[in-house]
C-alpha cells in the first residue's frame, strides 16, 4: 500500500524492540471475541481503478458550467480565479493543522488575519472569527451569542428571538436543531426587518433579518437596527457578501451582529459543501463571540507575528462553560475566501457585483415582459422572485434537457408556493443566457 | 506565596476582607499565581444581589479560565474599575490594587463558615 | 522555512492595481439608488502575481505534513494522499449545485449513500448520517440523538451525561449545547473509567455517557463493555467519540462492545486534510432503534434511484444542504483504495508505530501509563528544574519536528501526547527518539537552548498575554 512506509524488515524490527512477538498481540486489550471483525466493504482499488469509478460519479451530476445557469437559494455560481485553487491548494496550507504552535503556522495565522480584516471591512463589523461551517450554522451561533450577550445575561432575562420568515429555510431549521435545548422563544413573522423589528419588546434580546431576504427581497435594515435598539435587543443580521461589495454593509446599517455565507467568495458548490460560515461583531460583544480568532503579537525581539488569542472563550479551555463547543473552523474555505479577496481586491470585488446587479435586474426585466410572469415588487440584488403562470417546478424538470436551469421553484421548501420560481443571476451568465432563458420561458408557457 | 491573615477564604480561592460595613472579594495568591497572567476580568455588575456561592466573575489567563464564587451573599457595591484597563493588577498585588468586587453583606453568619487563612493553608497544601 | 517578514495584504497594496479580470457589462446598467450604495470598499489592490507571492510567502512559514513529522496526538496527522485532491476537484462535483434536484445529482447521491454504508459496516452501526461538518457537530449531532431517544420515550428525568476528566473539551461543551450537564468522572489507576465512580454516579438523571476508547492517555479501556452494561442497566446510552477510531478501524466495531451513538472524524481516521483548522467533516452512527433521530437528509436507495431522506424522527438540520461534500469525496476515494484489508493494515501500522516510539524514549522520558499503548501515547515533558513540556516542544521545532500535542490530556500533568501515525516511516521514528533523547539531555546540560527556543523560525515565542490584554483583531491603517 502507497501509504505506508513500513517493510516486512521494518515491522519485524520494531515488533523486536517492543517486545512482541506479533502485531496482533498489540491489540489484546480489546474483547476477544470482537476483534478483528470480518468487514463487508468493496475490495480494494488502485489509483487508477479509484479515479476511474470517481470520474464516472462526477459525470453523473449536472455541471453549472455546462448550463445557462440561473440556481442559487443559498449556493452561487460564481467566477473564482485561477489564483485561488492554484494557492490554497499548496501543501504547506491544505496539510497543516489547527496553527496552535504559532512560530511554525505564522503563514496560516496571517491569512486567517488578513480574511478577518477584509472580511470585517465588506460586512462592516469591528471583529469577525476565523470561521464556522456555513452561513446557517453561523447564523445560529450569532443567535446564541446574542442569548449569552443581551438575553441570558441581560438584566430581564429576555427569552425571545424575532425571526424574519424570509430567511433561507434550512437555516431556519439549522436554528432549531441548534436551539432545541436552550429556553429561547423564537417568533417568526412574515414581515420586512424594519417591521419585523418594531415588534421588539422588553422580552426580546435579539431581531434576525436578512439582507437580503431568501426571496432576494432588499428590507431597511437601518430601520430595523433602530427599532431593535429602542427596544434593548441586539439586530443580527444574515447578508450576501457580494451584495456587500456594491450596497451598504449591514454594520454601516447599525447591525450589531453579522453573519454571512461566504461561499460566494473563491469557493465552488461542490453539492452544498464545504462553505464558509462568517460571523462577525460589534468590538463591544468580542468576548462572547464563539471560535477561533487570531491576533497581533510580538516576539520578544520585537518582530510582529500572529496568535490564536482569546482562547479563554473556548471549548479546550472552557470546556462546559465555553461558549460553544466548536473546535474547528472552515480553514481551507476561509483561506480561498481571504485569497479571493487579495485578488479581486477593492475594484474587483465591485465590479462583481455590479455585474451581478446589472444582469439580474436585465433579466427582471425581460421576464417580466413575458405574458403570465410577473416578477416580485421591490428591491433585490442578485436573486429575485417570479410568478409562473404553470409549476414552477415544470420548469425545473424540464428547462435542464435544454442547457437551461431557470431556478429554484419554491414549492421544493413550501409545497403551497406552486407557481413561483427563484431565479438568480451572477456575474457567470452571458446575455445570451439571460436571454436564451427569457426565451425558454416564454416558449414552455405556449 | 502570600496568605493575608486578616482574609476569609473558600476552597475555590476566593478571599473575603472585612472593611467597613462592606466585604471586599478577590481571588487569592495562590490562585493568581496557578492561572497565570491574567489577561480579562468580567464582573458582575454594581447593584445586583447575589448568594453565597453564585458565580459573579470569570477570571481569564491566556490558558485558562477561573468562575468567581460569592464568598457572601448580599449586594454588589462596587466593581474595581482598574482592572478593565489594567487586568495585570490581580497577579500584581491580589490583595491590594488587584481586588475584584465590593459586597454589602446581607447574612451575617456566613463570614464565620469561611476559612480563616490556617484552614486556608492547610486546604491549598492538599492540592 | 521563509524568514523574512512578509508584509500584510494591506501594506503591499497600492491605488490602481487590480488582480482579477472580469467580463466587460454586456447589459444595459441598471442604476443603483443612492440610499442603497456602498460609499468605498477598502481592500487592498494587488495584482496577480503580488498575490501569488504573497501566499506562496506565507505558505512558506508553515510546518505541515507534507514538510514536517507532525506527531500531535489525537489528531492522527496521516498523510494526506494526493489522489484525494484530484478527485474532489473534478469539475462535476466542483460545480454541482445541491437544490439542482435528486435526478441530477445520481453520482453525489451514490457517493453519499456508498460512504455511510461502509462508515456503518466499518462501526457495526445499523444507520448514519454524513450531515455533521465536523467532528464536534457530530458530537451534538450523537448527544441530540441521546435527547430525542429519551424524549421520545418519555423519559425527562435525565439531565447528567457523564464524561470522563480524560475527555477532550468537546465533550462537555456539547453536553451543554444539548441541554445537559457534565459530569465528571475520574480515571482509575490504569488511566480507564474509575468504575466504582462510574456505579456511584449512575441512576435516572443520568442519559449517557461520552466515551472515548482508546482514551487520550493512548489506552483502550478493558472494561469497555462492563462500561455499557452498566449504563444501559441505568436506562442510559453510550457515546463513543471516535476521535480516535484510527486505531479500532478494521479491528474492532464500537457497536459491538455496547456503544450506541458514535461519531468518526473524516479528517483523522480517513485521511482529510486539516486545511490548517479544517473542513472538517464527521460521521454519525447509530444503532437500529436510533435511526429515526438522525441528523438529516441521509441518502437512501429506492427503485434503483438515490433519493434524499429526512429520518422519521429527525433531530434536523445540522448545517445547510448535505454535509462537507467534498470532504466526503477524499474520504470515499481513501476508503476505496484501502477496503477492508488496507484500514485493518494502518490500524496496525498504526498501533505498532505508537509502540514502537514509546519504547525508543520511555527511559529518557516518564510514560505515566506504561503498558503498552494504541496509536498514541502520552509522555511528560517535564526533565529538569525549570523545564517544561513547552520549551521540549519548542526545541523540537528547532530540530525540524512539529511538537507533539502538549498540556493534553489534562490528567497528566506536563503531559506530551505523541501520535505517530501509519504513513511515517521507521527511519523517521527512528530519527525523531533520537531528538527527543538529545533534548532530554540538553535540559540537564544546557536549558537555555530549550527555553529560547524556537530560533529558527520566522517569529520565536510570542507574547500572547500582551496579545489577549489589548487584542488587535483586524488590520489597522
Amino acid at each position: 500500500m502507497p501509504y505506508i512506509a513500513a517493510t516486512d524488515a521494518d515491522r519485524a524490527a520494531m515488533l523486536l524492540r517492543v517486545g512482541a512477538a506479533s502485531v496482533e498481540e498489540l491489540f489484546s486489550d480489546i474483547p476477544a471475541s470482537a476483534r478483528f471483525p470480518k468487514l463487508d466493504l468493496p475490495p480494494p482499488l488502485a489509483e487508477m481503478e479509484a479515479m476511474r469509478e470517481i470520474e464516472a460519479l462526477a459525470a453523473k451530476n449536472l455541471s453549472a458550467s455546462s448550463s445557462a445557469w440561473f440556481l442559487g437559494a443559498g449556493a452561487y455560481y460564481h467566477f473564482i480565479p485561477a489564483v485561488v485553487p492554484a494557492l490554497a491548494s499548496r501543501g504547506e496550507f491544505l496539510t497543516a493543522y489547527t496553527p496552535y504552535q504559532p512560530e511554525v503556522s505564522q503563514g496560516t495565522l496571517q491569512a486567517i488575519f488578513e480574511y478577518q480584516s477584509m472580511a470585517a471591512t465588506l460586512l462592516g463589523v469591528d471583529v469577525l472569527n476565523a470561521s464556522h461551517y456555513d452561513g446557517a450554522t453561523a447564523l445560529a451561533e450569532g443567535l446564541l451569542m446574542a442569548y449569552n450577550a443581551a438575553g441570558k445575561a441581560g438584566a430581564g432575562q429576555r427569552e425571545k428571538a424575532i425571526v424574519c420568515a424570509d430567511l433561507h429555510p434550512e437555516y431556519k431549521a439549522v436554528i432549531a436543531s441548534y436551539l432545541a435545548a436552550y429556553p429561547i422563544r423564537l417568533e417568526e413573522v412574515d414581515l420586512p426587518p424594519e417591521s419585523a423589528a418594531a415588534l421588539a419588546d422588553a422580552s426580546t434580546f435579539c431581531v434576525v433579518a436578512p439582507y437580503p431576504g431568501f426571496s432576494g427581497a432588499i428590507g431597511d435594515i437601518g430601520a430595523a437596527a433602530e427599532a431593535a435598539h429602542a427596544a434593548g435587543a441586539l439586530l443580527l443580521v444574515q447578508a450576501d457578501p457580494i451584495m456587500c461589495g456594491l450596497l451598504k454593509s449591514p454594520g454601516e446599517l447599525g447591525a450589531d451582529i453579522v453573519a454571512a455565507e461566504g461561499q460566494s467568495l473563491g469557493n465552488p458548490m461542490c453539492f452544498g459543501g464545504p462553505f464558509l460560515g462568517m460571523l462577525g461583531a460589534k468590538a463591544s460583544l468580542v468576548r462572547r463571540m464563539p471560535g477561533r480568532l487570531v491576533g497581533q503579537a510580538k516576539d520578544a525581539s520585537g518582530r510582529r507575528g500572529f496568535v490564536l488569542t482569546l482562547t479563554a472563550r473556548e471549548q479546550h479551555i472552557r470546556r462546559e462553560k465555553a461558549i460553544s463547543n466548536i473546535c474547528s473552523n472552515q480553514g481551507l474555505s476561509m483561506l480561498q475566501a481571504c485569497i479571493y479577496l487579495a485578488a479581486m481586491g477593492k475594484t474587483g470585488l465591485r465590479e462583481v457585483a455590479e455585474l451581478c446587479w446589472n444582469k439580474a435586474h436585465y433579466a427582471a426585466s425581460l421576464i417580466a415582459g413575458l405574458p403570465g410572469f410577473a416578477v416580485a415588487p421591490g428591491r433585490f440584488f442578485k436573486e429575485f422572485t417570479v410568478r409562473t403562470p404553470f409549476p414552477a417546478e415544470e420548469l425545473a424538470r424540464r428547462l435542464p434537457r435544454r442547457g437551461v436551469v431557470p431556478g429554484l421553484p419554491l414549492s421544493r421548501y413550501y409545497p403551497e408556493r406552486t407557481h413561483e420560481l427563484l431565479v438568480c443571476v451572477t456575474e457567470m451568465c452571458t446575455r445570451a443566457q439571460i436571454e436564451l432563458l427569457a426565451r425558454s420561458l416564454e416558449e414552455a408557457s405556449r | 506565596m502570600k496568605i493575608d491573615p486578616d482574609c476569609r477564604y473558600r476552597s475555590s480561592h476566593e478571599y473575603a476582607r472585612k472593611d467597613g460595613g462592606e466585604i471586599v472579594v478577590g481571588i487569592s495568591d495562590h490562585a493568581q499565581e496557578a492561572l497565570g497572567d491574567i489577561v480579562f476580568v468580567e464582573l458582575a455588575e454594581a447593584g445586583k444581589t447575589v448568594a453565597q456561592g453564585d458565580a459573579i466573575g470569570v477570571v481569564e489567563s491566556v490558558k485558562a479560565a477561573s468562575d468567581i464564587y460569592a464568598p457572601v451573599s448580599g449586594k454588589v457595591t462596587a466593581v474595581n474599575p482598574a482592572l478593565q484597563g489594567d487586568p495585570s493588577l490581580v497577579n500584581k498585588d491580589c490583595y491590594g490594587s488587584g481586588w475584584l468586587l465590593r459586597i454589602a453583606p446581607s447574612a451575617a453568619g456566613e463570614w464565620a463558615g469561611l476559612m480563616d487563612a490556617g484552614a486556608y493553608e492547610k486546604e491549598i497544601g492538599k492540592e | 522555512m521563509n524568514l523574512k517578514e512578509e508584509p500584510l495584504l494591506f501594506e503591499l497594496s497600492s491605488p490602481g492595481r487590480v488582480g482579477a479580470s472580469l467580463p466587460l457589462c454586456d447589459v444595459p446598467a441598471a442604476p443603483v439608488p443612492p440610499e442603497l450604495a456602498r460609499d468605498g470598499l477598502a481592500l487592498p489592490e494587488l495584482d496577480e502575481l503580488g498575490v501569488v507571492r504573497h501566499f506562496t510567502r506565507l505558505s512558506q512559514k508553515n510546518f505541515s505534513i507534507d514538510t514536517q513529522f507532525y506527531p500531535l496526538g489525537s489528531c492522527t496527522m496521516k498523510y494526506n494522499p494526493k489522489v484525494n485532491e484530484q478527485a474532489a476537484s473534478l469539475p462535476g462535483w466542483r460545480n454541482a449545485h445541491p437544490l439542482s434536484g435528486e435526478e441530477f445529482n445520481q453520482g453525489a447521491l451514490e457517493l453519499i449513500h456508498s460512504l455511510q454504508e461502509q462508515l456503518c459496516e466499518i462501526g457495526g452501526f445499523a444507520a448514519g448520517s454524513l450531515q455533521p461538518a465536523a467532528g464536534a457537530q457530530g458530537e451534538l449531532a450523537g448527544v441530540l440523538v441521546m435527547r430525542a431517544y429519551h424524549e421520545s420515550r418519555g423519559d425527562s428525568k435525565r439531565r447528567l451525561v457523564l464524561v470522563p476528566d480524560s475527555a477532550h473539551g468537546t465533550n462537555p461543551a456539547t453536553c451543554t449545547m444539548a441541554g445537559y450537564q457534565a459530569k465528571t468522572i475520574p480515571s482509575d489507576a490504569e488511566g480507564g473509567v474509575d468504575m466504582a465512580a462510574l456505579a456511584a454516579a449512575l441512576d435516572e438523571t443520568v442519559a449517557g455517557i461520552m466515551i472515548t476508547n482508546p482514551n487520550t492517555l493512548g489506552l483502550f479501556d478493558r472494561n469497555i463493555e462492563a462500561i455499557s452494561r452498566a449504563v444501559h442497566g441505568a436506562g442510559g446510552l453510550v457515546y463513543g467519540d471516535g476521535a480516535n477510531m484510527n486505531a479500532l478501524a478494521g479491528v474492532l466495531r464500537p457497536a459491538e462492545v455496547g456503544i450506541d451513538v458514535m461519531h468518526y472524524n473524516l479528517h483523522k481516521t480517513f485521511s482529510t486534510p486539516h486545511g490548517g483548522g479544517g473542513p472538517g467533516a464527521g460521521f454519525v452512527g447509530v444503532r437500529a432503534d436510533l435511526a429515526g433521530f438522525l441528523p438529516g437528509p441521509i441518502v437512501a436507495r429506492a427503485e434503483g434511484a438515490y433519493a434524499l431522506l429526512m429520518p422519521a424522527r429527525s433531530i434536523g438540520r445540522m448545517k445547510s444542504f448535505y454535509g462537507n461534500f467534498g470532504i466526503l469525496v477524499r474520504a470515499y476515494v481513501y476508503l476505496r483504495m484501502l477496503g477492508a484489508p488496507g484500514l485493518r493494515r494502518v490500524a496496525e501500522t498504526a498501533v505498532l508505530n505508537a509502540n514502537y516510539l514509546k519504547c525508543l524514549v520511555e527511559g529518557a522520558y516518564k510514560v505515566k501509563y506504561p503498558r503498552r499503548c494504541m496509536h498514541e501515547f502520552v509522555a511528560q515533558g517535564d526533565l529538569a528544574e525549570g523545564v517544561h513540556t513547552l520549551d521540549v516542544a519548542k526545541r523540537l521545532i528547532d530540530y525540524g519536528f512539529h511538537p507533539p500535542t502538549i498540556y493534553f490530556p489534562l490528567i497528566v500533568p506536563e503531559a506530551l501526547m505523541i501520535e505517530p501515525t501509519e504513513t511515517e516511516s521507521k527511519e523517521t521514528l527512528d530519527e525523531f527518539a533520537a531528538v527527543l533523547i538529545r533534548i532530554a539531555v540538553e535540559a540537564r546540560e544546557r536549558p537555555e537552548l530549550l527555553h529560547a527556543a524556537p530560533t529558527t523560525t520566522p517569529v520565536g515565542r510570542l507574547d500572547e498575554v500582551a496579545a489577549a490584554r489589548n487584542p488587535t483583531l483586524c488590520y489597522r491603517s
